[in-house]
């Protein structure tokens, strides 16, 4: 099978039960790029323009370039700042951040001293998904590990640059992973989305200047910064720098995590998962995580995995979870499951996304169950438009996108099952 | 300011501001629910989407800052789609049962229904029911109806100062609700009526009473506190059915606090003396007015001819109107007396002949939304004044520093900067050490006056040299003094060295007015030795010396007029009030209720509460309000400026030929003249002497609780069953109780003077040593002697 | 209230934040104190508020908005399955059924020994494991086929 270059895995071995700490991490390269910078004294703006050049994008969901969401953060301000990063993985479909924390936690811990660095912080904190309390524990002795070491705490590496980590334990609270949920929550509150403007970067963590980013976000950064921005972009396609850790789950043989270049066709992807599970045809994908669109089988093979590409092929790539799901699967009941989720993890703050959430999945329950009535797809797809846009935050449009497309793509199963007030598969 | 464009119409809008507040501004309506111009922006609802040149969806109009150039629809087709899908959101889990929703009439939602809704429902699901909750005695909840805007959520963490509402749950769940089981017990509480959009917060008084159609409204002034709170007064077949805030940003805003809201119960109590009636040979018989003038006139004139006109005195509530005060004046100082006074809870009078002018505010009231720096010196300012309370609040947010001096450390919800916690006895000594502390701070000179405030001073506290360099350091700054400096026995100290902080630091000064009228009171002479505009100078006794505090014998009076006074509650020595009314010849009680009224007077004549008559209160900044009667006197009731009138003209008292209020009011104002001029809390320099007091003995802390404070307040059944209205306890530190060898939960026995009353003991920290706190007003404790003073408390 | 153990472990929490940030600590205060207590009773979450200076009610907010807080009793062991679509197309709701069959009971149900409440959950970032199921939300079990369901169980019940 092809190999692939890798900037997140490299050398990561999950059946050694050492291969996380320190150690090991320092001897594949580990911390080199923080020894690099505070050696030869690269400045923040360097690595913000390193940054820019390696053309990373965010990889928690809306892929914005994150050199430029790093320049926001106001310089000469005196006063606290902060960065935070968001691994709070809920996006159903979505595994990689806990990967890259439970086996190469340090990798995440050196990003994030880099960011600091870069960004003039002196504080952060990691906003852990409430459910993999394993790997806060590791995070935590991680974070131990790198602070007995001199890479956290004051005076980094004997430098005058001071940076402390510390993480956060979720419980529970999908829309935590949205930023501003995610900062109300660390503020100890209901995670509720806030209004932007003002946007984090000058009303953050406890009102100050803060950057979020995702945790696969940070970890591309040290090996972005050993290898110079221009290498990074190169391993992916322009505007769609550097290797990507794609989530992949449902029907194929090895559901799993796999870390490939930004460009990478699908069919590529979809082997490496083992392939379709039994054989079977696929029926349709969501490629980036479950509120993004779903795209039919046919089309999805054609598509490359970059930003780009699975934009002009009608979905998103999203945080990269790609759900497959074969001729057995009753689009109906698939949907019915993720209109519950939304319904379910609504925050309850803005009145499009309270009401609109439970009655969408009311209706599609109910045409699960054979009470369709022929109006019922305009209607969800109307109560969908009347959501998307309109919301405090994405989760309303993350709620409404997948009812659409799926409508879209799969009109005619619904159609029968309203008709035949059962499924057709 | 910046240009931009609202439906094709150009206009400019101040830099900054959102588009909802931009386009309010130019008479353009945008609908909301959440957006709430006291409140932080929730842009929750959503309700207010408009369309904006070049963004790709609508956005809300109270969140979003005006740029110049921008270009805003508030009614184009995308606009408007958002708008009405919203409303069917808003609509699809709400009740559509107006005609049995007590906000039926009133309802934001209702109304913008009509212009947003759809005729039919889409939704065909069902409909998401709510629990009610139990949020005490005033409020009532409907929560199906709840569109979660968060107004309510929000008026607590922000205004009020005290989170007790919260949304707990989420997205579809999610529901309003206090802690388990928890009342709302902030003084402020029943805003969230008003600021409930919809019928999921009601008045639970008001409940079912009346449909708002019925009502009508009416415009009045609140008569409970020296704020003058702006009222509209909603009216049913002549009875009081609710009161609301009436906005006006100089005085209350848009808030009431809950005394001013709900207190109007007490219009409508049994209690209510509807009658004339006299005593005749130990027997109460009901009379016409004629009657009872005579019985009135003839006993004043008894106890003149027996005695003295000296020996007749008048008590008068500081809530009456400045036209009942001034004529109960003119009628004392035309019978011959000078006695009359309205300030029956002060009990020290030292610095009366030391006055300047009338006592006030010393600032405007919206003035103390700008200061940066203040000192309230004995006060319990959240429940005596909750609304100068939120004031100072709002401004502690912006960064100004509050101090405090004071015998309790109660909670105000917001941040103090310093405070200092001392028994009532080392007040003035606090104070003088502030006094120092700022006179070293500024190099001030010593003059002989400064010198004898501060020569007992020693070793200074950081904290008072703190409060010192606070009022230096921060302009404007204020000083206030509170009720409790007011009733204080070294009131008089208390007031002189405050005005000297208050002169060194540069601070304003002034007084946190107690009574609806207080400075009316004095304006029209309702005090024996200070007259701005009365008609004489003649001078006589104080309410203490009246009520024979001084225990020199002959200083007490033999007869009273008592103008909606209950002196076992509205006196500062309850006991000693009580033993002189009693004992007195002849007491004549004009008053809206019966209340005790039977065991200590004569005769009762039933006078009008401010809603049956028309008057003027002088508020603490010292603003005329006049207002109108809202409903015609109850029964026999007689507004109590024409019953003075009438008592002169039967006593044959020249001047009293007045046919209207104004007329009283153009007598008061005959030469227009301003009052500002009056307005003055300096005092001239006396001698005090400043002592290091420490005061061995248990000392009583006595202040009025907030529902106790006058007859009506005292009457409203609803405010009754709030928490700040619990019975009174004797309040200790846990030290005392220990010391004492008590047990919060005791029983035990509380003496002062010749009184005893059984208490239940409670611990509170926030109190000095050797200090109970024992509330007066009360029934369970006006047999208690005064506010102030030594007690004993035993174990039962 | 809380063993000085839990309050220990509380206070390191609070040392995460700033000091007038206490209140950032909320979400682990709970959690610690469900883990000694095994629910959030009413005196629990009042104690929490007073310990981090907190309105009730807010911590109240806290309580009902985060999933993995119980606010009523649980068995000795609870068990939250995943049901969302990414673990539904790989065995997650045959994972649920078995576990209904084998213990004789529906989601947010407790078996009559106390010993075992069972949960749907939402996705928990473990898609590719799935049959996925959480114990106690801090024991994470992965490819749940009927065997391992029957293995964990027996384990758990001794
Ligand atoms: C409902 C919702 C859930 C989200 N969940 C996550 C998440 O679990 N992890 C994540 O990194 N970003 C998530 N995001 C995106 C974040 O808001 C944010 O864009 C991201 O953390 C920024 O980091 P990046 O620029 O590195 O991608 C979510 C957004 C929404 C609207
Ligand atoms: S869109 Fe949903 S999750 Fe986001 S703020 Fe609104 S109610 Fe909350
Ligand atoms: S008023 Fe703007 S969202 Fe409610």
């Amino acid at each position: 099978m092809k190999e692939y270059p890798l900037t997140l895995l490299n050398g990561v071995d999950s059946s050694n039960p050492d291969n996380w700490r320190l150690r090991s991490y320092e001897a594949r390269e580990g911390y080199a790029a923080l020894k690099k910078i505070l050696s030869k004294r690269i400045t923040p703006e360097e690595i913000i323009e390193e940054v820019k050049k390696s053309a990373l994008r965010g990889r928690g969901g809306a892929g914005f370039p994150t050199g430029l969401k790093w320049s926001f953060m106001p310089k000469n301000y005196d006063g606290d700042k902060y960065i935070v990063c968001n691994s709070d993985e809920g996006e159903p479909g979505t595994f990689k951040d806990r990967d890259i924390m439970h086996f190469n936690p340090h990798l995440l811990i050196e990003g994030m001293i880099i960011a600091a660095y870069a960004m003039g912080v002196k504080a952060g904190y990691n906003y852990i998904h409430g459910e993999i309390w394993a790997t806060y524990e590791r995070m935590e002795e991680a974070v131990d590990e790198a602070r007995a070491a001199g890479y956290l705490g004051d005076n980094i590496l004997g430098s005058s640059f001071s940076f402390n980590l510390y993480n956060h334990h979720g419980y529970g609270a999908y829309i935590c992973g949205e930023e501003t949920a995610l900062l109300e929550s660390i503020e100890g509150k209901k995670g509720q989305p806030r209004f932007k403007p003002p946007f984090p970067a000058n009303y953050g963590l406890y009102g100050k200047p803060t950057t979020i980013n995702n945790t696969e976000t940070f970890a591309s950064v040290p090996w972005l910064i050993r290898n110079g921005g221009e290498a990074y972009l190169n391993l992916g396609k322009p505007n769609n720098g550097g290797t990507k850790i794609f989530s992949v789950s449902g029907h194929v043989n090895k559901p799993g995590n796999y870390e490939i270049p930004m460009g990478t066709p699908f069919a590529e992807l979809l082997e490496l998962a083992g392939g379709m599970r039994g054989g079977r045809k696929l029926k349709g994908c969501i490629p980036g995580g479950s509120s993004m669109p779903v795209l039919p089988g046919d089309i999805m093979m054609e598509a490359d995995m970059d930003y780009d590409s699975i934009a002009k092929a009608g979905s998103m790539l999203g945080s990269g979870a790609v759900i497959i799901m074969d001729d057995t699967t009753c689009m109906v009941r698939a949907l019915e499951r993720l209109a519950y989720f939304y319904f379910e993890e609504s925050c309850g703050q803005c009145t499009p996304c309270r009401e609109g959430t439970g009655w969408l999945y009311r209706i599609v329950n109910r045409i699960e169950h054979g009470k369709g009535r022929p109006e019922d797809l305009d209607l969800l797809d109307n109560i969908a438009d009347n959501i998307q846009g309109r919301t405090i935050c994405a989760l309303g449009d993350a709620a409404a996108m997948p009812v659409r497309a799926m409508i879209q793509h799969f009109r005619d199963e619904f159609t029968y099952h309203i008709e035949h007030k059962k499924c057709m598969v | 300011m910046v240009n931009i464009e609202i439906d094709g119409k150009q206009v400019s809008v101040p830099k900054g501001c959102t588009i909802l507040d931009g386009a309010r501004e130019n008479g353009v309506y945008i609908p909301h629910f959440c957006y709430h111009k006291k409140l932080s922006i929730a842009a929750n609802c959503r309700m207010c989407l408009v369309q904006v040149e070049k963004a790709p969806k609508p956005l809300p109009a109270c969140a979003t800052p005006v740029m110049d150039g921008m270009k805003i629809y508030t009614n184009s087709e995308q606009a408007n789609t958002a708008q009405k899908g919203v409303m069917e959101f808003l609509l699809i889990n709400h009740p559509l049962d107006c005609p049995i929703c007590d906000q039926g009439g009133e309802c934001q939602l209702q109304d913008l229904a009509v212009g947003y809704g759809a005729s039919g429902s889409r939704y065909q699901e069902a409909k998401r029911v709510v629990e009610n909750k139990n949020l005490g005695p005033l409020i009532s909840t409907d929560m199906t109806r709840c569109i979660h805007c968060t107004r309510c959520v929000r008026f607590g963490q922000e205004i009020a100062g005290i989170m007790e509402l919260g949304m707990a749950g989420r997205g579809e769940h999610a529901e309003i609700l206090s802690f388990v089981g928890k009342t709302i017990d902030s003084e402020l509480s029943g805003n969230v009526i008003d600021l409930c959009p919809v019928g999921a917060l009601v008045s639970k008084p008001f409940r079912y009473s009346a449909r708002t159609w019925e009502l009508s409204r009416r415009k009045s002034i609140s008569p409970h506190c020296g704020l003058g709170s702006n009222l509209v007064v909603q009216v049913k077949q002549n009875q009081v059915m609710r009161v609301l805030p009436r906005d006006n940003e100089e005085i209350n805003e848009c808030w009431l606090s809950d005394k001013d809201r709900f207190a109007y119960e007490g219009l409508n109590s049994e209690d209510r003396l509807t009658q004339p009636m006299i005593k005749r040979d130990g027997h109460w018989v009901a009379c016409d007015w004629q009657q009872a003038l005579e019985f009135a006139a003839n006993g004043l004139n008894g106890a003149k001819q027996k005695y003295s006109a000296q020996a007749i005195g008048a008590l008068a509530s500081p809530h009456s109107t400045m036209e009942e005060l001034y004529l109960l004046q003119k009628l004392m100082r035309a019978i011959g007396s000078g006695n009359i006074d309205h300030r029956l809870r002060q009990s020290d009078f030292r610095a009366d002949t030391q006055l300047q002018g009338i006592p006030w505010l010393g600032t405007d009231i919206a003035d103390i939304s700008v200061l940066k720096s203040v000192l309230v010196i004995g006060s319990t300012l959240r429940k005596d004044h909750p609304l100068i309370a939120q004031r100072l609040r709002q401004a502690a947010k912006d960064g100004m520093q509050l101090n405090v001096v004071n015998p309790i450390d109660d909670d105000l919800l917001t941040n103090v900067a310093n405070k200092t916690i001392v028994a009532p006895h080392g007040l003035a000594m606090a104070l003088a050490e502030i006094l120092k502390a700022a006179i070293e701070i500024k190099g001030a000179e010593r003059t002989a006056e400064l010198n004898q405030m501060i020569e007992a001073v020693g070793v200074l506290n950081t904290t008072n040299i703190a409060i010192a360099s606070s009022l230096i350091d921060n302009e404007p700054s204020a000083i206030y003094l509170g009720n409790l400096a007011q009733h204080h026995p070294d009131y008089s100290s208390i007031h002189l060295l405050a005005g000297a902080i208050a002169q060194i630091t540069g601070a304003s000064f002034g007084f946190l007015g107690e009574a609806a009228n207080n400075v009316g009171a004095y304006l029209v002479g309702a005090t024996p030795t200070f007259s701005a505009l009365s008609t004489s100078q003649l001078s006589g006794l104080n309410a203490a010396q009246m009520l024979g505090a001084s225990d020199q014998g002959n200083e007490k009076c033999q007869a009273f007029i008592l103008m909606n006074v209950e002196p076992e509650y509205d006196a500062y020595n309850s006991q000693q009030a009580l033993k002189t009314i009693k004992s007195a010849e002849f007491v004549v009680s004009m008053s809206a209720y019966k209340g005790n009224a039977t065991d200590y007077t004569d005769v009762l004549l039933p006078i009008a509460p401010f809603t049956e008559t028309s008057g003027t209160y002088i508020n603490t900044e010292g603003r005329v309000q006049s207002f109108n009667g809202v409903a015609t006197p109850m029964g026999e009731t007689r507004p109590a400026w024409k019953v003075i009138r009438v008592l002169a003209n039967m006593l044959k008292l020249e001047g009293f030929d007045h046919d209207t209020p104004e007329q009283v009011r153009a007598e008061i104002f005959k030469d227009g003249s301003d009052i500002g001029n009056h307005l003055n809390n300096d005092l001239k320099s006396f001698d005090i002497q400043i002592n290091e007091n420490h005061a061995e003995s248990i000392q009583r802390i006595g202040e009025v609780p907030i529902y106790r404070a006058d007859p009506i307040v005292r009457r409203a059944e609803s405010l009754q069953m709030t928490h700040d209205a619990a019975a009174p306890r004797a309040w200790m530190s846990s030290e005392l109780l220990q010391r004492l060898d008590i047990n919060a939960g005791d029983n035990v026995s509380v003496k002062q003077g010749d009184g005893t009353v059984q208490l239940e003991a409670a611990c509170d920290e926030k109190l000095p040593a050797n200090s109970v706190r024992i509330a007066c007003a009360h029934p369970n404790t006006i047999a208690l002697g005064a506010m102030f003073g030594e007690i004993s408390v035993e174990k039962l | 209230m809380l063993s000085t153990e839990s309050l220990e472990k509380i206070d390191r929490e609070i040392a995460k934040y700033p000091v007038e940030q206490k209140q950032s600590a909320v979400m682990s205060a709970l959690a610690i104190a469900q883990t000694e207590k095994g629910w959030l009773a009413n005196e629990t979450m009042d104690f929490v508020a007073e310990y981090l200076g907190m309105q009730p009610i807010a911590v109240y907010e806290v309580a009902t908005f985060y999933n993995m807080y119980n606010l009523e009793p649980v068995g000795k062991y609870k068990l939250t399955v995943c049901t969302n679509l990414p673990c539904a197309l790989s065995g997650g709701n045959e994972a649920a059924a078995y576990l209904k069959q084998k213990l004789g009971i529906g989601f947010n149900q407790t078996t009559s020994d106390g010993q075992f409440t069972l949960q749907e959950g939402e996705c928990m970032g473990a898609c590719g494991d799935s049959p996925v199921l959480l114990v106690n939300n801090t024991r994470m079990c992965s490819f749940m086929s009927n065997e391992m369901i029957d293995e964990m169980l027996e384990e758990l019940r001794k």
